[in-house]
Parts: C-alpha cells; structure tokens; sequence
C-alpha cells in the first residue's frame, strides 16, 4: 500500500499545473457548495426558531386526535402522566400549556369571533417574549383575575381601550355555556394582522373557569436545547405515552413554513448540482488524461508482474488525494467566512426585511456552522470525484495487454 | 530438461475479419543459460512469439510450457503472478517507471514479490554495480540516456531473479556505442550467472553476439543455429 500510495502521490505532481487546475476547481466547488449550505441551513434554522416560538414550538403534545378536530372537548387533564413524560425527557428546554377554544368577543354594539388562549405568562414570556408585545397596559401574570390581553386591531375594531369590558360567548367543556366579562388589561400588537385580529390571552385560571375545564389544557407546546434532536424527542415520548396521546412535530402543524423552506432548499440544491457536475468533469477530464497517457506504463506493469487490481488501486488514490486536497483546503478556507457569517449575520434591508418582520423572524441571514455541512458536502464531493473516475479504472481493467505494450 | 518448451504454436490475428497468421505451427525449445537471438524481417512473427512466451498474449492454438506449466492454459490473473515469480522482461523503449528513481524502479518487482527489505536492498546495490550505474541511484530515468535506461532495465529485469529474460528488440533505440556496452553486460551476466536470455533482434552486430539463432520467416521456424541448419545456408 505505502509502494501504490507513493506511485499514486508522485504521479499526481507529474502534470503540476493540470493538478493544480483540477484542484482549484474541487476547491471552488467546495467553498460555494458549503457556503450555500451554511446559509441556507442558517436561514432556515433561524425563520424556524422564530416560527415556531411564536406558534407550535417544535413538538405539541395534545389528546389524540386534536389537531384534526380543534375543540375544547379534546382537551386533557394536566395529570401526572404527561407531566413526569415532560419533566423527564432532558432535551426539552421548555413545556408551555396552553387552553384554546373559540368563542364571540363583544363590546356594545360590535361582536367578533376570537381564539381564545389561556397561557402560563410567565412560560410564554420564556417562549417568544410576549411581554414586550405589549404597547399599552400591562401584561398579566398566573393567576384568576387577571383581566384581558387583546390585539391593536380587535382593539380597533371593538373600539375598545384599557379598563374596558370585553364579553366572552362560547362552549365550554362538555356542552357547557362559556360566557365571562373580562377587564382589558393591555393590549398587544404582532406584525401580523391575522394575530392582532383574532386573538386574545387569559391566564390559564381565567381561561379554566370560562371554558368549566378545571386542570385541563389543549396542548403542550416544547421547545428544545437542541432543534436537530426533534425526532429523538418525539420518538422518546411517543414511547412513553400512551396512545391516547398525539406528538406532532412543527412541519406537521406548519405546513407553509415547511413548503416555503422545501421551495427554497430545492434552489439550492440546484445550485450544488451545478457545482458537482464542475466537479465530476473535472475529476473526470484530469483521471481519464491521466490514465491515458500512461497506458503504456500501466502495460508494462502488468506485463512485469503486477495485478490491474493494484493499478485500479493506485487510479482511486490518485481520485482520493485529489479529492481530499481540495476538499480540505476548500473547508479551510470557507470555515473564517462562515464563522464570521455565523457571529455577524449578515441584515436584510428594504422590502425583505419587512417582510420578514411581518412573519416575526428577524431580518437577518445567520450562517450555520453544523459541522454535520462541511462532512456531508466533503462526503459528496468525494463520492463525485470517485463515480468520475469510473470509467478510467473500468478501462484499466479492460485493456489489451499485447496491444498497448506495442504502441 | 528446457526451460520453455514451444509445440505447434499458432496464433492467428483477426481471426474472423481478415485473419492473419502471425505464427504458424512453431516447436521450439531452450535451455537454462541460452543467449539466443530471434531474428527475421519485419513482420515475421518475433514480437508475437516472445509474446506468447511471456504470456502476454494467447495463442491460437499450441503450448507453452515453462516449469513444467503450460501457460496457455492459465488464466491472466494467475499469469500475472507467474510472470513476477518466473519471466523478466526488456522493452524496446525501456519503459522505466518515470515517477520512480533507478532505485524505486529496481525495487519495485522485488517489492510487488515481497522480498524483505534488507534482500532488496543488497540486490539493487549489486545489479547497479554490475550495470555500472552505482551512481544514479537516485536518479529519475528522464535524466538518463537511452543506453543508461536499458541498463536499468536489465538490471530491473534481473532483480526478481527469473528462470529467463525477455527481450523485444531490446537495442533498436540505442546507438551502436550503447548497443556493444548493452550485449556486452547481458554476455557477461550470462557467462558468469547463466542469466537465460532470449532476444529478438535484427541488428547484425547484436547477431554476432548470440550463442544461438532462430530465424522466422512468415511465421514459421526457417532457420535454426542449434540444428546446424544456419551453417548450411550461410
Ligand atoms: N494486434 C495485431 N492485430 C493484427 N495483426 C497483427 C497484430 N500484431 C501483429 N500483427 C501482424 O502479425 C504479423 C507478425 O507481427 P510481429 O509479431 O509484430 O512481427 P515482428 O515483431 O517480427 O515485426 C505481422 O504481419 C503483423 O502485421
Ligand atoms: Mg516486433
């Protein structure tokens, strides 16, 4: 092996400056496909945090069947089960209740249907900085009592201020009359117009006794330590629940968040397609010269006693250096960028920005720096410049040995 | 008991375009310690039988048998190892391994055999003194002259310690200065370590040399120095 590694080195330097060209294009690639990858991963990572704190969280956990049939009389006791299920599944930063039902919010003459939720404040303070949506009043705490929190456009709408009364009309748990007058205690604004329209928060106290659903909620909503452990979580806790339970992760309950992601994932690997066909021509033009050019020399090896099986190994180590030199110093050099990408994003300016505002996510382009990237797209490159050099090692494999000798 | 041992080989090219019958029926045999020329015009057939010699090639019909084998009957995996342990071969064009000093060159059949180190390098250091060449050692073939590059050939051929040497033509690149030093250490290696070697050729000078002559012509044996029959037409 150290005989054909030396071979397979050396023969490498032969065509200095062909090498050197096939390598500034493997290298090239790498860099843009890695910096593709970064910021793409980054990006999405970032819409998705933001997503989803400001929705699902990664993983619900509800009674099973709720998602297809949102009602209060899906509901479930906050028992024991789930809560130990919770507590003791170490990857999750944060479990935050919640109680959602539907009912007509009225005020005088106006009357509107509003998504009622009753939440933990201090927990969804934790998950998405509700508190600081507040732009008058205050926000409430944990307990009975604690008055409203209305959006600035149903505001609007119902012509409603601070210290006004809003009335609550719906079902409650099991047939039951929902009906409660509740004082406004602030008011909130999102960046968006179907949030400030429709929704409206009590503390989970208020939001029991108007629903008559004591000690019961609609779901758990889960943030993680770690977004990539989703799939472990939800299969460690699809395991310890029972099935009366459903454990649905954010693409599930987000499917135009996960449909705008696939969208834009697809264009990237566009791109990367792009890239490793530059590679595999490459690799492809330079192995195939390579070998052509010494089909002599590869005759007379055989001719003197050595096996075309260690020939076809010295053609992949030859692949393999190539490959790797590039790839290597490909990663090198993009990995200052991306990490200086990762601690200074870059910021969305204009129309993008604004856009971006309006679905809560900060304009801002994080990179990722998952080293799980730079592994996956070295792996590839070097699968491409391997595949490439297929058709040199079948030709070596194939040769007529009396032939070229005589050439 | 021979060393090769050739009966009715044949080889036809082109078998079903337009054959052509590069060898026809040749019986030939040669003895440990032979330095043999195989001569006749262009096209008559040498390239092809020290082809099949070496097992290079297959015959169309025919046996080779070398140490009690035929090689005909082998398949090319198990030919290849037969050519590292039993046939050393010279080219026309020398055919050195460029990336791989006149050391690495040496070593490298004695490697792909598996000789320990320490035999390897005892070898090479006595072939390149027999070659005269002990000081390019480290040299790579582009910085040798043509005659300098055969004789590291020679020596490379000699170093698995084959039962016989192969050689195409072996001088036809050389001037005649590097031809006569060429003949003369292969003579030598000859007399003194009954080297076998079996040379096509068709240089007069290269001819005088040789113990024995085995002329082709049209793919068939018309002379041979062994049977006395050269004597007679000369
Ligand atoms: N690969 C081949 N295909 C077809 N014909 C060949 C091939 N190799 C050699 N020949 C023919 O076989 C005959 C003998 O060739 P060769 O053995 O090379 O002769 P020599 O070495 O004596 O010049 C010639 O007529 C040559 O044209
Ligand atoms: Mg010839």
């Amino acid at each position: 092996m150290k005989q054909l590694s030396k071979l397979a080195w050396r023969n490498l330097w032969r065509n200095r400056r062909r090498t050197l060209i096939t390598l500034a294009s493997v290298l090239m690639a790498v860099i843009l496909a890695i910096a593709i990858r970064s910021f793409q991963k980054g990006v999405y990572g970032n819409m998705i945090s933001n997503a989803v704190s400001f929705s699902t969280g990664y993983i619900q956990v509800h009674t099973k069947g709720y998602w297809n049939d949102q009602t209060i009389n899906n509901s479930f006791e906050a028992g024991r089960q789930v809560q130990q299920a919770l507590n003791n599944t170490p990857d999750i930063s944060l479990s935050v209740p919640r109680l959602e039902s539907f009912a007509l919010a009225s005020s005088g003459q106006h009357t509107k249907g509003v998504e009622v939720m009753g939440i933990d404040p201090a927990k969804e303070q934790e998950m998405n900085g509700l508190g600081k949506k507040i732009v008058r009043g205050k926000y409430i705490s944990n307990s009975d009592g604690q008055g409203i929190l209305v959006g600035d456009g149903l505001a609007k709408y119902l012509h409603l201020s601070l210290g006004d009364t809003l009335v609550l009309l719906g079902q409650g748990y099991h047939g039951t009359t929902a009906a409660g007058q509740y004082r406004i205690a602030g008011i909130f604004h999102y960046p968006l117009d179907q949030l400030n329209n429709m929704l409206v928060y009590l503390s989970l106290p208020d939001a029991r006794s108007l629903m008559a659903a004591p000690n019961r909620l609609t779901s758990f909503s889960l943030m993680l330590k770690n977004p990539d452990d989703i799939d472990k979580v939800t299969t460690s806790l699809q395991h310890t629940l029972d099935s009366t339970w459903e454990v649905l992760q954010w693409p599930v309950m987000n499917k135009t968040l996960m449909q705008e992601i696939e969208g834009d994932n697809a264009g990237g690997i566009i791109m990367l397609g792009i890239l490793y066909i530059v590679v595999a021509f490459g690799v492809f033009g330079t192995i195939l010269m390579m070998t052509m050019e010494r089909k002599k020399e590869f005759a007379v090896m055989i001719a003197i006693g050595m096996h075309r099986i260690k020939l076809i190994t010295v053609v992949i180590l030859e692949t393999i250096f190539i490959g790797l030199l590039g790839i290597l110093s490909g990663a090198v050099l993009v990995f200052p960028v991306v990490l200086y990408l990762h601690i200074h994003p870059l910021a969305l300016t204009g129309a993008a920005a604004e856009t971006y505002q309006q679905f809560g996510i900060e304009p801002l382009l994080p990179t990722s720096v998952d080293p799980r990237i730079f592994l996956s797209q070295g792996i590839t490159v070097l699968c491409i410049a391997l595949i490439s050099a297929l058709y040199p090692l079948w030709y070596i494999n194939k040769f007529k040995l009396a032939e070229t000798l005589k050439q | 008991m021979p060393v090769i041992e050739i009966k009715e080989l044949t080889k036809t090219y082109n078998e079903t375009v337009v054959p052509v019958h590069a060898l026809n029926g040749v019986n030939l045999s040669f003895e440990k310690g032979e330095f043999t020329a195989i001569v006749g015009p262009s096209g008559c057939g040498k390239t092809t039988l020290l082809n099949m010699m070496g097992g290079l090639d297959h015959p169309s019909s025919g046996q080779v048998i070398i140490a009690q084998e035929d090689i005909t009957k082998m398949d090319t995996s198990h030919l290849v190892d037969f050519r590292l342990r039993n046939i050393g071969f010279i080219f026309q064009s020398y055919n050195l391994i460029p990336v791989l000093t006149v050391r690495e060159n040496i070593q490298f059949i004695m490697e792909l055999q598996g000789r320990s180190k320490k035999e390897i390098d005892e070898r090479v250091h006595y072939l390149l003194d027999a070659m005269g060449l002990s000081d390019k050692i480290n040299v790579r073939p582009k910085y040798l002259s043509g005659g300098q590059q055969q004789r590291v050939a020679v020596a490379r051929a000699m170093a698995s310690k084959p039962k016989f040497i192969l050689a195409d033509e072996p001088t036809a690149n050389l001037d005649s200065k590097s031809t006569e030093t060429l003949l003369n250490l292969m003579a030598n290696l000859n007399e003194k370590e009954e080297v076998t070697f079996i040379f096509s050729t068709h240089d007069q000078r290269v001819m005088d040399k040789a113990k024995r002559i085995v002329t082709l012509e049209d793919g068939k044996v018309m002379n041979d120095s062994n049977s006395g029959v050269l004597h007679e037409t000369a």
